[in-house]
């Protein structure tokens, strides 16, 4: 006899982009989406049929799409600018830096299918370097949330916040994790669960591999507090000063290379201010084999049994 | 402003522009004279702007995509009352807010940060695109030098411009056949430019780009195509020993050049 599944239904946060961006763009008539020919993996299927003369695709052209998305900004709409993450930040990461982060156009770039989304297609279409290239720009809020909920929220708060910023989403199906009413804020962390004796701190698609590490610890009798960590810049420095002082350790994990991501910037803070022994979970600075999405996080040491190991070794060094 | 009146302009702009890369030490002064008649026509004719109210969503967009010529440019703004006339002085020094590419956060009258090439005409189809879509009147203008057209992001924009039915952007190439390191023939040699254009469903003008009463009809001319004008020009214009050297592209005159440079440039006056 089978036993009954109790598994969390999983959504795809492109969804809630989408539906978001539609229901925006009734209100405000400057929204507009430029894409890369794009419609489909961008989830802007529905936009075009509501709004088609506001769908602005220029083809595969990166760079110029994020150039254009800095003009159409100039001329007073509202672009939200889409394509896949490994090609929107690194073909015109010179654009990104150029056009929107040092002319502060307010520009809300959308990385799509970021981190190991494509893992079958290989490293050139994994987006594991993309939070290294947007987060050491100027002007730019580097933000990727944890479920639906936290994605339709950030999608909103893009649309009133006057400046550019980066949204990474993934096309891997998570859980709900935050309240139906949660309210993005950028720059603050969510405190998932509260815990004593060691922090672990993820964002995006991690996030609920990393509650399930939290439980799994749990149950070997350690308290570890989970920080959702949706902006990467500018970081809830204060959440991650009070983590280290409070709990003693740190562990992080991301879809993204250990060198320059989400680890590497509570690694900063707390060098900078409280120095914790921490571990940094990711793609540790090679190219990945074959595989889905899933399989890849899973050989990469952050399967939630993997974390919670990680978490005792570290414990050790407190 | 009439013809003449724009070449007198022109003449004031060069000679300023000479002052401010000789004292500053620093520029691009091949390329700033031999841009400069298009932008005295631009500020001076051609451009509908409001340097008292330097955002009006009505003002024409310029987008300078060879944001190394800035020097011309900041020239250019304060003659037009964007900035004080006394401030071209601060170039390139520490905290001006004149440094050598253009800002638009700091600097009236500047749309887009430019500097590195291939990055001012996708933005310009951007300003086109935007005006098409909320039914704004404004046209857009950007120059782009002949060698950085060996950017390929200019040829993603110069495909969507098309393909947006763009009638209201005008780029114009800054044709000087010297690019940093050599001519443009002995590097990439892209000329010429009007079939590749015209291949792509642009509409095309070639001019004699150092000469107002060409330019003028040009910038001025209406298409139910994007526009582009090829302007032939000289790097270094009217400077006899600069004229077609390239290597005036960033080097500063000694004082023995820069007084016979300024007595040129003056006597033209």
């Amino acid at each position: 006899m089978n036993a009954p599944t109790n598994a969390p239904k999983l959504h795809d946060c492109r969804d809630a982009f989408a539906a978001t961006l539609e229901r925006l763009a009734v209100e405000n008539e400057t929204i507009v989406a430029v894409c890369n020919d794009s419609v489909g993996s961008s989830k802007l299927g529905g936009f075009k049929s509501k709004f088609p003369e506001r769908l602005v695709n220029v083809g595969i052209a990166e760079q110029n799409m994020v150039g254009v998305g800095a003009g159409l900004a100039n001329g007073g709409r509202l672009p939200y600018v889409c394509g896949a993450s490994p090609f929107l930040t690194g073909r015109s990461l010179e654009q990104i830096k150029a056009d929107i982060s040092y002319s502060n156009a307010n520009v809300k770039l959308v990385g799509i299918s970021s981190g190991m989304a494509y893992g079958e297609l290989g490293p050139t279409h994994h987006s594991i370097e993309d939070f290294a290239w947007t987060r050491v720009l100027p002007n730019l809020p580097v933000i990727a949330p944890c479920d639906r909920i936290e994605t339709a929220a950030a999608v909103e708060w893009a649309a009133g916040y006057d400046g550019p910023c980066f949204l990474r989403l993934s096309r891997v199906g998570v859980p709900d994790l935050l309240p139906e009413n949660h309210k993005f804020e950028v720059g603050k962390a969510n405190l998932l669960r509260e815990g004593s004796d060691i922090t672990l701190i993820a964002n995006g698609t991690l996030t609920h591999r990393m509650v399930k590490a939290a439980e799994i610890l749990a149950e070997r009798g350690i308290k570890a507090r989970v920080l959702n960590m949706a902006t990467v810049r500018p970081i809830d420095e204060a959440a991650i000063i009070a983590a280290a002082n409070e709990t003693g350790a740190i562990v992080t994990a991301e879809e993204h290379s250990i060198f320059g991501g989400l680890g590497s910037a509570v690694a900063e803070v707390v060098v900078d201010n409280a120095p914790v022994p921490m571990k940094r979970l990711g793609v540790p600075g090679i190219y990945a084999p074959t595989g889905s999405a899933e399989f890849l996080l899973d050989e990469f040491g952050m399967a939630p049994t993997a974390i919670a190991d990680a978490a005792v070794a570290l414990l050790k060094r407190k | 402003m009439e013809i003449s009146d724009l070449e007198r302009i022109a003449r004031q702009i060069r000679l300023r522009d000479l002052r401010a890369v000789y004292e500053a030490g620093a520029g691009h002064i091949g390329g700033e004279m031999s841009v400069i008649d298009l932008l005295a026509a631009l500020y001076f004719r051609v451009l509908r702007v409001f340097p008292d109210h330097p955002k009006n969503p009505n003002r024409d967009r310029f987008v300078l995509s060879k944001g190394h010529t800035a020097c011309a440019l900041y020239v250019v703004l304060a003659k037009r009352g964007f900035l004080p006339e006394e401030e071209i002085s601060t170039f390139l020094k520490p905290h001006s807010r004149l440094n050598g590419h253009p800002n638009c956060n700091k600097v009236p009258g500047v749309e887009t940060n430019t500097g590195p090439l291939g990055h001012g005409l996708p933005v310009a189809v951007g300003m086109a695109k935007a005006a098409k879509l909320s039914g704004a009147q404004y046209h857009t203008y950007v120059i782009t030098g002949d060698g950085e057209m060996q950017e390929g992001s200019n040829w993603e924009a110069i495909m969507a411009a098309a393909q947006f039915g763009l009638d209201n952007l005008t780029l114009i190439v800054d044709h000087n056949r010297f690019q940093q390191g050599a001519s443009l023939a002995d590097t990439n040699d892209i000329a010429p430019l009007r079939p590749k254009l015209e291949a792509f469903g642009w509409e095309v003008s070639e001019i004699n780009g150092n000469a107002m009463s060409e330019i003028v009809p040009a910038l001025e001319k209406r298409t139910t195509r994007p526009h582009c004008i090829v302007a032939r020009t000289n790097k270094g214009h009217g400077i006899s020993f600069m004229q077609d050297r390239v290597d005036w592209h960033h080097k500063v005159p000694s004082k023995e050049q820069y007084e016979i440079a300024l007595a040129e440039l003056s006597e033209a006056l």
